[in-house]
């Protein structure tokens, strides 16, 4: 008798031990009502929805918006006081996934045209009903201590420095091939493949790459502007202009989503003056 | 007879849960082996990314599994047959890596062992850097995977009976006679079950992997992480990879099982 108690507490173990991984938005959000009278701003942009039914908007964001999406997430809990703002950060192309696996998912903001153009012909996202809410551009960081003394962008091509960038089917590791693509027309034919022999880690996220440069493992990555403003404490590179990568992040909502409404009135906050500001004040350049 | 009739209706008590738990494990194995049936399914599994994982994730879990038997065997063999103070603590801390989460393994490799680590300077002084190296991949799966070994061995080692040893001790053997010719061949089995264990455990090593040790085809892109970043990209390549592991990890596990069965034959 005690084995099969055992058996099945085992089996409901699992069950349980299960649950969690199947709601990728498991991060708990702290209930907004207790911070709603400090926070709301005075001229919102968003009217507070009608019905006042608790709900819990599930937004899938690419990993470099993890800071000002949080941000713009509290700002609209405390325009509505009843929803629940709930965010699954991470590779624009894991996020695609998962959407297209069935992962309850109400809005996506991805940083490449190419996973949104991807959900809009599998239908998951109605065509036409995307929007381009900013524009980001690349920049390379290093350690604050700066250990392989880079100084311009020709450095990158040094023999033995350790550079790491997000892999190539990351949005951003992606664009940072192609701007190397254009720098080798201004240094030298090979300067690209220079460059990528020195890449010691193909990177899932634009976070990771930051992260293993923060630590100083890496001697220089290639991430967004945005990405070097949330981490002060690293050096950076510019990319001029005419070799740099404009990434527009597009946004919109999944057919499938439950709360149509809410979700329509979260990228509507996103497009106001004030969301618009919040993307500002961390590194990102508005839609042109 | 009432005893046989009674008796017939209680094994589905053993039945019933059994099959419950082998439809839990199986149906998933089942799912991913018919979604990978694509007409590109050799594309993707023969392709070189693929094959350079498989390679690299063969070739580093059999490092760690020996570089295991070679430094777990003798501290198994410590922690079961000798008595000295802060032992528990020492058999508590070989138990932790087992229930942490492989990201905290990985974590703290990082920080040990990296180049701004706590213990990454020095090691930089005489020219290692860890980090990004199919080292790093190794030293991740020994701290997740190895702590199984030392446990298995250990408990092997302990039930030995002590008058064996003590037998040994009175023939003259010394310390090394007796562990060589007396406890080690008695705890043969245990020894190669652990090994399993650290090797499958090794095998599968993704948490700690990226963290520590990075992604890099050819380098440090063992078969879970390439499975990983596969699913971002083409999930049929991801599919192709994972049956691969499972039927790779099956037969090697079939091997290993008719290896200890041989060994059972043998006593």
């Amino acid at each position: 008798m005690k084995r099969i108690l055992s058996l099945v507490l085992l089996l409901a173990l699992f069950l349980v031990g299960c649950a969690p991984a199947a709601t990728p938005t498991a991060a708990p959000t702290e209930p907004p009502a207790t911070e709603a009278p400090t926070t709301v701003p005075t001229d919102t942009a968003v009217p507070p929805t009608a019905t006042s039914e608790p709900a819990t908007l599930n937004v899938f964001a690419a990993a470099s918006l993890t800071d000002a999406f949080t941000e713009i997430g509290k700002n609209f809990e405390a325009a509505h006081p009843a929803v629940t703002v709930t965010f699954n950060f991470a590779g624009s192309q894991a996020l695609r996934t998962q959407i297209e696996e069935g992962a309850p998912a109400d809005v996506f903001a991805s940083a490449s045209g190419k996973e949104m153009d991807t959900l809009v012909t599998g239908t998951l996202v109605a065509d036409g009903t995307s929007k381009v809410f900013l524009n980001n551009k690349l920049v390379v960081i290093l350690p604050a201590d700066n250990p392989a003394a880079l100084e311009k962008l020709e450095d990158l091509a040094k023999p033995g420095i350790k550079i790491v960038l997000a892999a190539e089917e990351v949005p951003v590791g992606n664009y940072a091939r192609q701007s190397l693509d254009l720098m080798n027309g201004s240094f030298g034919t090979d300067f690209k493949d220079k460059v990528l022999a020195n890449v010691v880690s193909n990177e899932d996220n634009v976070k990771q790459v930051v992260s293993k440069v923060q630590l100083g493992e890496a001697d220089a990555g290639i991430v967004y502007t945005s990405d070097a403003v949330a981490a002060p404490d690293l050096k950076t590179i510019e990319i001029p202009t005419e070799l740099n990568i404009i990434a527009k992040y597009p946004i919109a909502s999944l057919v499938k989503s439950e709360n149509a409404d809410l979700a329509k009135s979260f990228i509507d906050y996103v497009l106001s003056a004030e969301g618009q500001a919040v993307l500002a004040k961390w590194g990102f350049a508005p839609p042109q | 007879m009432k005893q046989f009739i009674s008796d017939n209706h209680l094994v589905w008590i053993f039945i019933l849960p059994s099959a419950i738990l082998l439809a839990f494990f199986a149906l998933p194995f089942l799912a991913l082996f018919e979604r990978s049936i694509d007409p590109d399914f050799f594309q993707y599994a023969l392709s070189e990314q693929a094959l350079k994982a498989l390679r690299l994730s063969l070739s580093t879990s059999t490092i760690t599994t020996i570089i295991t038997i070679l430094f777990g065997t003798p501290f198994a063999y410590m922690l079961a047959r000798w008595q000295f103070r802060l032992k528990s603590w020492l058999e508590l801390m070989i138990d932790l890596p087992i229930v942490l989460p492989p990201s905290v393994a990985g974590l703290s490799l990082l920080i040990a062992f990296g180049r701004k680590g706590l213990f990454g300077s020095a090691l930089g002084a005489v020219g290692i850097s860890l980090p990004f190296t199919t080292t790093a991949v190794v030293l991740a799966q020994a701290f997740v995977a190895a702590p199984l070994f030392v446990r298995s061995a250990r408990i092997g080692f302990a039930e030995i009976d002590r008058q064996l040893e003590e037998a040994a001790q009175v023939e003259g053997a010394n310390t090394w006679q007796l562990f060589y010719e007396v406890m080690f061949p008695l705890a043969s089995r245990a020894l190669l079950s652990g090994a399993i264990l650290t090797w499958t455990r090794a095998l599968g090593e993704f948490g700690a992997t990226i963290l520590f040790a990075g992604n890099l085809e050819g380098v440090t892109q063992t078969m879970p992480m390439a499975i990983y970043l596969g699913f971002e990209s083409k999930l049929g390549i991801a599919l192709a990879l994972s049956v691969m592991l499972v039927v790779v990890s099956a037969l090697l596990l079939a091997f290993t099982r008719k290896l200890e069965r041989n060994d059972e034959h043998k006593d």
